[in-house]
C-alpha cells in the first residue's frame, strides 16, 4: 500500500517535471484539461493549448535573454555595465510586438465564445436548480423532475471504510442525456449561487438564485461524465457532484419512458394510507440524504448553526407547524423550502421520522395527504 | 519647494487617534452586538459614539489651536488642501457605489426578471412585467408611491443650490474680510442646510406612513432611501461643521489669506450640493 | 509667522511603549507597518497551514467543511488586507519621505491613526473565529446570498472590513499628499524613484476603490438587517449585483497589491546590476496603462455569471491588453539587466525570482482572460495557482526583496548574507513544489475552497502540502534573519550597495529620526 502509494507520488512528480511531455502515459494524474466529448470542450481545449504555447514561447524568450544576461553579464566575469538607459524604438516595439499576438489569440477566441453562447436551436430543455448541497433536473418538455444528491457514503469521508473508485464524484440518481442532441441547461438555484460544471463537457455556468442562466451541450459520445459544484455554497459545497450519463436514442427513449410510469406510480402511493413502518423506513433514507447534512444524523444538529430536531419544540409540538417548516422553510436562514424538492410522499415521510426518532417519540403518524393539503 | 523641517510643522507625538480608534472600535462592536439581538449592545454604540466626539473635539481643537497660532506655514495648508480633495474624492466613489446599484437594478436586473429573459421570466416569476419603480416580481414591501419630483424634492433642490451661492457669498465677505456679512451669509447657510434636513424628515416620514415607501420596498425603496439617506448624512454632518465654522468666524477666527477649514468646509459642503443634483435627476426625475 | 516651535522640540524619539502608541514619525510608524504585516503573515500562514494539512489526503481528517471554509476566507482577507498592503504602506512609510528629502509625510497625526486602526479590525475579524456559527466562511469575496448564512460573525467581518477601508484611504491620501506636497526641491515627477511613482499610483488606486467596497458590504448589512433588497431578485436586487461592484473594487486591489511590487524591483534590479532603469518612462506610462486598465476588466472574474456575449467580449480584450503595458515592465527589467555588471546579493535574488515567477502567474493570468476556456479554469485550482504566483512570488517575494534591501539603511546593521541567500533558494524551490502542482490540479478538474477531494488529486495535493509546509518553515528562517539584523551584526555603510542611487542612501544608516531636516537639493 504505501509502497505503491510512493511510487504513484514519483511518478506524479516526475510527470510534473515532464510537464505537459507525454499525455497518454500521464492521463491517469490528470495533467492537462481533458478534451472532452462536446464541440464547446474540445474548442476549449484547442485554445487553451495555442494560448499555452504562444506564452511557453515568449517565455523562452524573455527568460532566454534573461538568463543569458545573469550568466555572462555578471561582475565577478568582470562584466562592465553599459551606459545606455532607453530607447523609444524598441519600447514601441515591443509595445505593438505583443498586442498583435494578442489580437492573433483575440480572433479564435472571440469565435469560439460566439459559438459557445449560441444556444438558440436546441432539441430539448432541462431546467438544473441548485440546492445546498445537491442538484434538481427538471425536464421541461417531458415531465420528468427528479434530485440528484452525493451517493458516497459517511464512513468513506470519515476515513473508516476504503474509499470507492468514484468517491465524491457518485451520486444517486444521474443525469440522463441523450447523444448527439442539443441539449440546452437552463441553470438556476434555489438559496445560494451555485455552478454547474463537468470538465469533459466543457462548460461551467452559475446558477443564481432567482435568475436562469442558459448553456448548451451536445455530446458526442456515449458514456458516464462526472463534475462538481464549482462555487462555494457553504459547508458541502465539496460534496455536490454531478454525473451526467449519455445515452444513445433507444436507450434513452426507455429512459424516459422507465421515469415516467415510475412518477405515475409514485402518484398513485401518495393518494393511498401509509403504514408507520413504511414511512419509518422511507423517512430515514429522505433524512439522509436531505437533512442529516445540518441536523445531524442523530438529530441533533450543530450547536450555533444548525438546530437540534431531537428534542425540538417543533419536531414534538404541533404537527401542521413541523410540515410548515419543511415545506416553506425559514426564509433568511439556511432552512430552505423543501416543498419544491422533496414530493408529499417524502415529506411526509421525513416528518414522520422526525416525530419518532431519537426518542422523539411522539407516536405521530404523517400521512401524504395531510402534506398535500398543507401545500 | 519644500523648506523642510524648519518650516513644516511636524507634530508632537498625539494621543488622539488611538482614542479615535478605541472610540470607533467600541461604537462598531456595541453596533454588532446590537445587530445580533443583544440589549446592551445600543448602550455600548452610544459610549463609542461619545469617544469619537470626544476625540474629534480633542482633535480638531488641537489643529485649531496651532492654526491660530501660526504654526502652519504655506505649504502645510498646502497639504491640508490636497488630503481634503482627496477624502472629497473617496466620499465621490462611496456614492459611486450606490448609484452603480441603483443603474445596474433598473437598467440589468429589473428588465432582465421582467421578460427582458424569457426563461427567467417564465420559468421562475409567472410572466411578471417589469417597470420602474418597482418593488421587485415578490413585491417585496406591498404595494406602495413615489415622492414626486417637483413637490419637496424641487424645493429641496433650490434650497441646496442657494445655500451654494450663500457659502460662496461668505467666502468672498472673508476675502474682503468683512466680517458682519461673512457670518450673515454663512448663517443663511446653515440656516438652508437645516431647512433642506427638515423637509426630507418631513418626506421621509410622509413616504413611510402615507406612501407605504420604506426602506425594504424592494429595490426601489432600498436604492432610495440608501442614496438620499447617505446624502441626508452628509448633509448634517456638513451642516454642523458649517456651524463650527460660523461659531470659529464669529471668535474672530481666520483671516482673508488664511482660512483652509472655512474653504475645506464650503468644498465639502459644494460636493454635498453636487450629490444632490445627481439624486434629484436620477432618483427623482427619471 | 512664527518658527520657533515648528517642530517636536526634544529631537529623539520618546522612550517605552509611548513611543509607538502616540508617534507621529514616519519611521516608527512605518516599523510599527512593517511588523505588523510580519505577524499577519504569520497568522494567514498559519491558516494556509490548516488548509494544506487538511488537503493532504482525501476523506475528512483534522477540521469539519464549515471550519475549512472559515480557514479559507480569513487566510485570504488576513494575507490580503492584514499582510502584503501593510506591508506596503510600511514601505512606502519608511521610504516615500526619505526619497523625495521630506522631513516626514505630509499629515503626520493621521499617519499615526491609519496604523492604530488596524490592530483593532484585526482583533476584530479574528475574534469571530470563537463566535456561535464560526468565523466568516463564505470566502473572502463575500458573495450573497451565502454570506448571508454567516453566524454572529457577519456584522463583525463587515465592520472590520469597514475599519480596514478607513485605514487603507487615510494611508493612502497621507501618501499622495505627501507625494505631491512635499518634495525636495528640484525633485520633479519625471525624477521621482519608480518606488514613488508606483506609490503614488496605487494610493490613488486606493483612494478610487476602497469606498467601493465600503458601499458594497454596506448594502450587505442591510440586506440582512434593515430589510434591502440590492441582492435578492424577489425585491428587483441580484445577487450578481454584489459582485459587480465587488469586483470594482477587488481588481484595482489585486493591482494594489502589485505596483508597488513593480516599484521595488525597479529600484534593485538597477543597482546590482549598476546601470540605470532602462525605459523609466515608458516605466512610469506603462504603470498608469495598468492603472487604467485595472478599471475596465473586473468582470473577468464573472465570466461563468452569465453576462451577455458582448459583456463577456469587452472584458476578455480589456484584460488581455492589461499583458501589453506589463510586458513592457518586464521588457524594461531584461533590458536593465542586459551589459549590466551584476552581482547578486540577495535582495537581487528576489528581484529576479519575482521577475520570473511573477511572470509565470502572468502567463496564466492571460490564460484565464480568454473567456471560453475560463469556463473550464473558473474556480478551480488553477486560479489559486495564478494568483498565488502573482501574490506569494510576487508581492510577497517583493517584501522580502525590499526588506533585504533596505534593511541594513534601517537598522544600520547588514544581515547575513550567507542565510538571506539559504532563505531564497529554500523558498524559491519550496514554493514551486507548492504552487506549481496546483496548475495541474486545476486543469485536471479539482474545484477550488473543497475540503476533500476524489482520489485522483491526491498525489499532487501531497506535493503541494508537502511544499506548503516546507515553505511555512522556511519563513522561520526569515524572522530569525529580521530578528539577528535588530540586534546587531557588521555595521552598514550609508550607501550599504555599491550600485545604490536615490536621497535615501544620503543619510546615515540607521537615518536620523527626523530625514531631511533641510531640505536637500536634487539636481
Ligand atoms: C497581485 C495580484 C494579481 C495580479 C498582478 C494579477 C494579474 C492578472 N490576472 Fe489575476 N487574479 C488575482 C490576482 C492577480 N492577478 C487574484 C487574487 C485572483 C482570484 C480572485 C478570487 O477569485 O479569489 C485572480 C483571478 C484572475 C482571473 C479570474 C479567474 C477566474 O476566477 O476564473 C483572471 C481572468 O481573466 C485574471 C487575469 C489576470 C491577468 C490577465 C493579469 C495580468 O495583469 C497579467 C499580465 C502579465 C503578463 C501577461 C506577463 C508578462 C508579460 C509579458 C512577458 C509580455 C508578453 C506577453 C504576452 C503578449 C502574452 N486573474
Ligand atoms: C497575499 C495573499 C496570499 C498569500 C501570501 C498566500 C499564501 C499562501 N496560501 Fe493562499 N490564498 C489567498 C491569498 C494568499 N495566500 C487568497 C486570496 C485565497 C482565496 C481565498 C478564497 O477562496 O476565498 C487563497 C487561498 C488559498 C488556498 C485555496 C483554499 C481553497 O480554495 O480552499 C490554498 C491551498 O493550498 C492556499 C495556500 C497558501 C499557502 C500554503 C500559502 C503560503 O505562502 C503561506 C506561507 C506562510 C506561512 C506558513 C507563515 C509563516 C511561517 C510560520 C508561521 C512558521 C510555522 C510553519 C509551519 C508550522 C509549517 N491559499
Ligand atoms: C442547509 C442546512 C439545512 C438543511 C439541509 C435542512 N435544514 Fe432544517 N434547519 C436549518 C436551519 C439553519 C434551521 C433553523 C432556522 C431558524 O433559525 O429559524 C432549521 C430548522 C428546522 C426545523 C425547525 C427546528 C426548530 O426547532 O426550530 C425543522 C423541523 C427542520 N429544520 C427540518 C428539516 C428537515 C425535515 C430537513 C430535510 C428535509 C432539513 N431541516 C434540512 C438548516 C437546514
Ligand atoms: Cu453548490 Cu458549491
Ligand atoms: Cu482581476
Amino acid at each position: 500500500m504505501l509502497v505503491t502509494r510512493l511510487k504513484r507520488l514519483l511518478t506524479a512528480s516526475g510527470g510534473a517535471a515532464l510537464l505537459l511531455g507525454a499525455p497518454g502515459a500521464l492521463a491517469e494524474y490528470g495533467l492537462n484539461l481533458p478534451r472532452g466529448v462536446t464541440p464547446i470542450s474540445q474548442e476549449a481545449y484547442d485554445m487553451h493549448m495555442l494560448i499555452f504555447w504562444v506564452c511557453v514561447g515568449i517565455a523562452v524568450l524573455v527568460f532566454g535573454v534573461m538568463f543569458y544576461s545573469i550568466v555572462s553579464h555578471r561582475k565577478s566575469k568582470g562584466a562592465v555595465a553599459a551606459q545606455f538607459h532607453e530607447s523609444t524604438t524598441v519600447e514601441i516595439l515591443w509595445t505593438i510586438v505583443p498586442f498583435l499576438i494578442l489580437v492573433g489569440m483575440a480572433v479564435p477566441a472571440t469565435k469560439a465564445l460566439v459559438s459557445m453562447e449560441d444556444t438558440s436551436n436546441s432539441d430539448l430543455s432541462i431546467k438544473v436548480t441548485g440546492y445546498q448541497w445537491k442538484w434538481g433536473y427538471e425536464y421541461i418538455d417531458d415531465d420528468i423532475s427528479f434530485i440528484s444528491s452525493l451517493a458516497t457514503p459517511h464512513d468513506q469521508i470519515y476515513n473508516e471504510n476504503p474509499k470507492g473508485e468514484h468517491y465524491l464524484l457518485e451520486v444517486d440518481n444521474p443525469l440522463v442525456v441523450p447523444v448527439n442532441k442539443k441539449v440546452r441547461l437552463l441553470v438556476t438555484a434555489s438559496d445560494v449561487i451555485h455552478s454547474w460544471w463537468v470538465p469533459q463537457l466543457g462548460m461551467k455556468k452559475d446558477a443564481i438564485p432567482g435568475f436562469i442562466n442558459s448553456m448548451w451541450i451536445r455530446v458526442e459520445k456515449e458514456g458516464v461524465y462526472r463534475g462538481q459544484c464549482a462555487e462555494l455554497c457553504g459547508k458541502d459545497h465539496g460534496f455536490m457532484p454531478i454525473v451526467v450519463v449519455a445515452k444513445n436514442e433507444a436507450d434513452y427513449a426507455q429512459w424516459v419512458a422507465e421515469q415516467k410510469s415510475a412518477a405515475s406510480a409514485d402518484a398513485a402511493a401518495a393518494e393511498r394510507e401509509w403504514s408507520m413502518d413504511e414511512l419509518m423506513a422511507r423517512g430515514e433514507k429522505v433524512y439522509a440524504t436531505s437533512c442529516a447534512a445540518c441536523h445531524q444524523a442523530n438529530g441533533e444538529g450543530i450547536p450555533g448553526a444548525f438546530p437540534a430536531l431531537k428534542g425540538s419544540a417543533i419536531a414534538t409540538g404541533p404537527v401542521d407547524k413541523h410540515i410548515d417548516v419543511i415545506l416553506n422553510g425559514r426564509s433568511g436562514t439556511a432552512m430552505a423550502a423543501f416543498g419544491a424538492q422533496l414530493s408529499d410522499i417524502d415529506i411526509a415521510a421525513v416528518a414522520t421520522y422526525e416525530r419518532n426518532a431519537w426518542g422523539n417519540d411522539t407516536g405521530d403518524l404523517v400521512q401524504p395527504s395531510a402534506v398535500k393539503a398543507a401545500r | 519647494m519644500s523648506e523642510a523641517h524648519g518650516g513644516y510643522y511636524v507634530p508632537h507625538g498625539t494621543s488622539w487617534p488611538i482614542v479615535g480608534s478605541i472610540g470607533l472600535t467600541t461604537l462598531v462592536v456595541g453596533f454588532a452586538n446590537y445587530l445580533n439581538g443583544s440589549q446592551t449592545g445600543l448602550t455600548i454604540t452610544l459610549a463609542g459614539f461619545a469617544i469619537v466626539l470626544l476625540m474629534m473635539f480633542g482633535w480638531f481643537g488641537t489643529v485649531i489651536r496651532e492654526s491660530e497660532a501660526g504654526y502652519y506655514n504655506e505649504q502645510v495648508d498646502k497639504s491640508f488642501r490636497w488630503g481634503m480633495s482627496w477624502f472629497i474624492f473617496s466620499e465621490v466613489m462611496f456614492f459611486a457605489a450606490f448609484f452603480g446599484a441603483l443603474y445596474y437594478a433598473r437598467m440589468l436586473s429589473v428588465p432582465w426578471l421582467g421578460g427582458g429573459d424569457v426563461e427567467t421570466n417564465q420559468l421562475l416569476w409567472n410572466g411578471w412585467e417589469a417597470t420602474w419603480p418597482t418593488n421587485g416580481p415578490g413585491e417585496i414591501g406591498g404595494p406602495f408611491e413615489t415622492v414626486g419630483a417637483w413637490g419637496i424634492p424641487a424645493i429641496n433642490t433650490l434650497l441646496l443650490l442657494s445655500s451654494g451661492v450663500t457659502v460662496t457669498l461668505a467666502h468672498w465677505a472673508l476675502k474682503k474680510n468683512r466680517r458682519g456679512a461673512l457670518v450673515m451669509w454663512l448663517l443663511a447657510t446653515v440656516a438652508l442646510g437645516f431647512t433642506f434636513l427638515g423637509l426630507q424628515m418631513y418626506e421621509y416620514s410622509h413616504a413611510y406612513h402615507e406612501l407605504n415607501l420604506t426602506l425594504g420596498t424592494g429595490v426601489y425603496g432600498s436604492t432610495f432611501y440608501m442614496l438620499t439617506g447617505f446624502h441626508g448624512l452628509h448633509v448634517t454632518i456638513g451642516a454642523i461643521m458649517l456651524t463650527i465654522i460660523m461659531l470659529r468666524c464669529i471668535k474672530g477666527h481666520f483671516t482673508p489669506d488664511h482660512h483652509f477649514a472655512f474653504e475645506a468646509v464650503a468644498w465639502y459642503w459644494h460636493f454635498v450640493d453636487v450629490v444632490w443634483l445627481g439624486l434629484f435627476i436620477f432618483v427623482y426625475m427619471l | 509667522m512664527s518658527t520657533e516651535t515648528t517642530h517636536d522640540d526634544h529631537h529623539g524619539p520618546a522612550r517605552g511603549l509611548s513611543r509607538w502608541v502616540f508617534t507621529t514619525n514616519h519611521k516608527d510608524i512605518g516599523t510599527l507597518y512593517l511588523l505588523f504585516s510580519l505577524l499577519m503573515f504569520i497568522v494567514g500562514g498559519a491558516m494556509a497551514m490548516v488548509i494544506r494539512a487538511e488537503l493532504f489526503q482525501p476523506g475528512l481528517q483534522f477540521v469539519e467543511p464549515q471550519f475549512f471554509n472559515s480557514m479559507t476566507t480569513m487566510h485570504a482577507l488576513i494575507m490580503i488586507f492584514g499582510a502584503v498592503m501593510p506591508g506596503f504602506v510600511g514601505l512606502a512609510n519608511w521610504l516615500v519621505p526619505m526619497m523625495i528629502g521630506a522631513p516626514d509625510m505630509a499629515l503626520p497625526r493621521m499617519n499615526n491613526w491609519s496604523f492604530w486602526i488596524l490592530p483593532f479590525a484585526f482583533t476584530m475579524l479574528l475574534s469571530t473565529l470563537f463566535m456561535d456559527g464560526g468565523a466568516p466562511a463564505g470566502g473572502w469575496t463575500m458573495y450573497p446570498p451565502l454570506v448571508m448564512q454567516t453566524g454572529n460573525a457577519f456584522p463583525f467581518l463587515i465592520f472590520s472590513v469597514h475599519l480596514m477601508g478607513i485605514s487603507s484611504i487615510m494611508g493612502a491620501i497621507n501618501i499622495v499628499v505627501t507625494i505631491v506636497n512635499m518634495r525636495a526641491p528640484g525633485m520633479t515627477l519625471m525624477k521621482m524613484p519608480l518606488f514613488v511613482w508606483t506609490w503614488l499610483i496605487t494610493a490613488y488606486l486606493l483612494i478610487a476603490v476602497m469606498p467601493v467596497l465600503a458601499g458594497s458590504v454596506t448594502m450587505l448589512l442591510t440586506d440582512r438587517y434593515f430589510g434591502t433588497s440590492f441582492f435578492d431578485a424577489a425585491g428587483g436586487g441580484d445577487p450578481v449585483m454584489f459582485q459587480h461592484i465587488f469586483w470594482f473594487f477587488g481588481h484595482p486591489e489585486v493591482y494594489i497589491m502589485i505596483l508597488p511590487a513593480f516599484g521595488i524591483v525597479s529600484q534593485i534590479i538597477p543597482t546590482f546590476a549598476r546601470k540605470r532603469l532602462f525605459g523609466y518612462s515608458s516605466m512610469v506610462y506603462a504603470t498608469s496603462s495598468i492603472a487604467f486598465l485595472s478599471f475596465i476588466v473586473w468582470a473577468h472574474h464573472m465570466f461563468t455569471v452569465g453576462m451577455p456575449l458582448t459583456g463577456e467580449l469587452f472584458f476578455m480584450y480589456a484584460t488581455m491588453m492589461i499583458a501589453v503595458p506589463t510586458g513592457v515592465k518586464v521588457f524594461n527589467w531584461v533590458s536593465t539587466m542586459w551589459k549590466g555588471s551584476m552581482t547578486f546579493e540577495t535582495p537581487m535574488l528576489f528581484a529576479v525570482g519575482f521577475v520570473v515567477m511573477f511572470t509565470i502567474g502572468g502567463f496564466s493570468g492571460l490564460m484565464l482572460a480568454i473567456t471560453p476556456v475560463d469556463f473550464q479554469y473558473h474556480d478551480t485550482y488553477f486560479v489559486v495557482a495564478h494568483f498565488h504566483y502573482v501574490l506569494v512570488t510576487g508581492a510577497v517575494f517583493s517584501l522580502m526583496a525590499a526588506a533585504y534591501y533596505w534593511m541594513p539603511k534601517w537598522t544600520g546593521n547588514m544581515y547575513d548574507e550567507k542565510l538571506g541567500k539559504l532563505h531564497f533558494w529554500l523558498s524559491t524551490i519550496f514554493v514551486n513544489v507548492l504552487f506549481f502542482p496546483q496548475h495541474f490540479l486545476g486543469l485536471a478538474g479539482m474545484p477550488r475552497r473543497i475540503p476533500d477531494y476524489s482520489t485522483q488529486f491526491t498525489e499532487f495535493n501531497q506535493i503541494s502540502s508537502i511544499g506548503g509546509f516546507a515553505f511555512g518553515l522556511t519563513q522561520l528562517l526569515f524572522v530569525y534573519i529580521v530578528y539577528k539584523t535588530i540586534k546587531g551584526g557588521e555595521k552598514a555603510t550609508d550607501r550599504v550597495w555599491e550600485g545604490a542611487e536615490g536621497l535615501e542612501w544620503t543619510l546615515s544608516s540607521p537615518p536620523p529620526y527626523h530625514s531631511f531636516t533641510t531640505a536637500p537639493e536634487v539636481k
